[in-house]
């Protein structure tokens, strides 16, 4: 298979601060590949250089074979974008945002006409067409933006962070959209997502995004795998973590040791097994453990070990994604 | 910034999209169109017809054979303009706010082709609104010179807001965003319009405030529409048609470029 995304050293800067710092990616033809982090990692930066919405500062990359800024309209031509931000004129009815965009695509009126009810009837939108955008709903907004990405056929379609801010039967519904798109259409598709469960549901790669790197590429299955066969949480009420990580760590058994808010987190095979071993050590150097859980690696302990690996002082972001974790156990 | 050819860089489609974007949200916007017509309306009304009953020679400079009315009445047009002009070039910051320019931007048409368009579009409704003023005035009782005067002021329309949409985008574009934008721009429009001769003749200001009339790009847009409409103007009008075609070219291509350099 052939890639429709080939990026080589990607770089944006401003004004000092690197947003995206030299990222390779290849994205193949059909595929679904999504940037996945947190708010501020570079995501829609990146998306954006690729959409030819920014100009690079430094680094090469190609959509479709085009060079993105030589080729800029030709790139322009292959792409359908669906911005984080709303990006529809408020005071067009929904059928005037589509006329529209299809004419900025040089379309004929004929091909207008019919691509316009095809796209309006795939988001189910065609009873809403004359009312004026101001007065839809924000999930009727993000539908008809998505059915705009798709008037001129697209090879590629962009979607940054698409469900933000949706209700949950909204986000099945595109979801499901973005997924008849990929499957009955073939078109690829490169989703900016900080929502891991959209990630896991929708991609067939994952590129982990941290300050502006990309820190990993593999299938959320493959992520997952990657963590370790289960985890283990351990919680202590007496004597400290960091000596207990310290001791963890030379244990041949324990892969990994990661703490975090005041929990041990280790990655091990058969981790039912290991509690006892792992109570057994603790109370041998008079540990006392309050609580120890087991659980299959999610692909977004998956997430938080890979972005976990960098500076923890300025990681608000995850330390708050694993506060909000621990709530929901 | 890519090579752009000759060919490609008059678009029609979209250049016609473009237009017809602004004039449908113009149609559609009632509200504001009655507000921008009712502050012209309300000058002509009760500053203009109750001073036209004052003998005209009483103002210093004030030209043979028209009353204050039809002085005031091509300045007022000129306000008009001013205004829309500007605001249709400025209004590209609201498109920005709003994301739709992000859309826009990333279609495969070249950037002049989608500001020459939009500009279009912004000049036609302005000069929709100076013509309602225009039939305003006539109502009042303001005498148009001639026909061809008449059609000859719709050229000092056409140059007086393309000076001021270049303007108004180039304010927009380096400004950069809506915090403080309004009051930024009543800062500079409201002396651009009062010191250009709209309300009085130039003769009639002290010394030193003629001075800044005569660098006024909206002294030369005035004086041409009183010139064409009621036939008393200042300066010759061939002076007044060279200094606004120059300016509306040099403002709108500066417009235009620093357009085409904004990231979406």
């Amino acid at each position: 298979m052939s890639s429709v995304i080939e990026a080589e050293s990607l770089t944006k800067e401003f004004d000092g601060l690197v947003a995206v710092d030299h990222i390779n990616l290849s994205v193949k033809e059909g595929e679904v590949l999504g940037f996945l982090g947190v708010n501020g990692c570079g995501k829609t930066t990146a998306m954006m250089m690729l959409a030819t919405a920014l100009n690079p500062s430094s680094g090469i990359a190609t959509v479709c074979g085009y060079d993105i800024i030589k080729e800029r309209d030709k790139v322009r031509e292959s792409i359908g974008v669906v911005f984080q931000r709303l990006s529809l004129d408020v005071n067009l009815t929904g059928r005037e945002n589509l006329d529209f965009h299809a004419r900025m695509y040089h379309l004929d009126r004929k091909t207008r006409e019919e691509r316009v009810s095809h796209v309006l009837g795939l988001v189910g939108l065609r009873s809403k067409q004359d009312m004026l955008v101001k007065h839809y709903s924000g999930g009727m907004q993000r539908k008809l933006e998505v059915a705009r990405g798709m008037i001129n056929y697209p090879k590629v379609l962009f979607l940054d962070e698409p469900t933000l801010g949706l209700d949950v039967q909204t986000r099945r519904v595109l979801w499901d959209y973005a997924k008849k798109l990929n499957g009955e259409f073939g078109i690829s598709i490169l989703l900016n997502t900080h929502y891991i469960e959209e990630a896991d549901y929708l991609c067939d790669r994952i590129a982990i995004l941290e300050q502006g790197k990309i820190v990993i590429v593999d299938t959320p299955a493959g992520l997952k795998d990657s963590v370790g066969d289960s985890l283990l949480s351990v919680k202590l009420s007496q004597g400290s973590s960091d000596e207990l990580t310290k001791l963890l760590g030379q244990v041949d058994w324990v892969k990994k040791v990661d703490q975090c808010d005041g929990w041990l987190e280790l990655s091990v095979e058969n981790g039912g097994k290991k509690i006892p071993e792992v109570v057994r050590l603790a109370q041998e150097r008079d540990f006392v453990v309050s609580s120890i859980s087991e659980h299959k690696p999610t692909l977004e302990d998956a997430f938080l070990w890979y972005t976990g690996k960098a500076i923890r002082e300025d990681k608000g972001d995850i330390n708050e994604l694993r506060k909000t974790r621990r709530v929901r156990r | 910034m890519q090579a752009v050819k000759v060919t490609t860089l008059v678009d029609p489609l979209p250049i016609y999209t473009m237009w017809l974007r602004q004039i449908k949200r113009f149609l559609r916007m009632k509200a504001r169109l009655a507000s921008s017509i009712l502050m012209p309306f309300l000058f002509l009304a009760f500053l203009g017809l109750p001073l036209s009953f004052m003998p005209a020679r009483e103002i210093p400079g004030m030209p043979e054979g028209v009353n204050f009315l039809d002085f005031l009445a091509p300045g007022i047009v000129g306000m008009t303009l001013l205004f829309a002009g500007t605001m249709s070039g400025a209004s590209v910051i609201w498109d920005k706010e709003f994301g739709f320019l992000k859309e826009v931007l990333v279609a495969p048409v070249n950037r002049f082709s989608i500001i020459l368009g939009r500009s279009l579009g912004g000049m036609t409704t302005a000069i929709i609104q100076a013509l309602i003023i225009v039939a305003i005035a006539v109502a009042m009782g303001v005498k148009i010179s001639s026909v061809s005067g008449f059609f000859l002021s719709i050229v000092f329309m056409i140059l007086t807001c393309a000076t001021f949409t270049g303007f108004g985008l180039i304010l927009a574009t380096k400004l950069g965003d809506t915090e403080g934008f309004m009051s930024i721009m009543n800062l500079i429009i409201m002396p651009i319009f009062f010191l250009s001769g709209a309300f009085f003749p130039l003769a009639a200001m002290p010394a030193g405030v003629g001075y800044i009339m005569y660098v006024n790009p909206l002294t030369y847009g005035v004086d041409g529409l009183r010139g064409t409409l009621v036939g008393a103007a200042t300066f010759p009008l061939w002076l007044d048609f060279v200094v606004l075609l120059v300016l509306s070219v040099v403002l709108a291509s500066l417009g235009a470029y620093f357009f085409s350099r904004m990231e979406a």
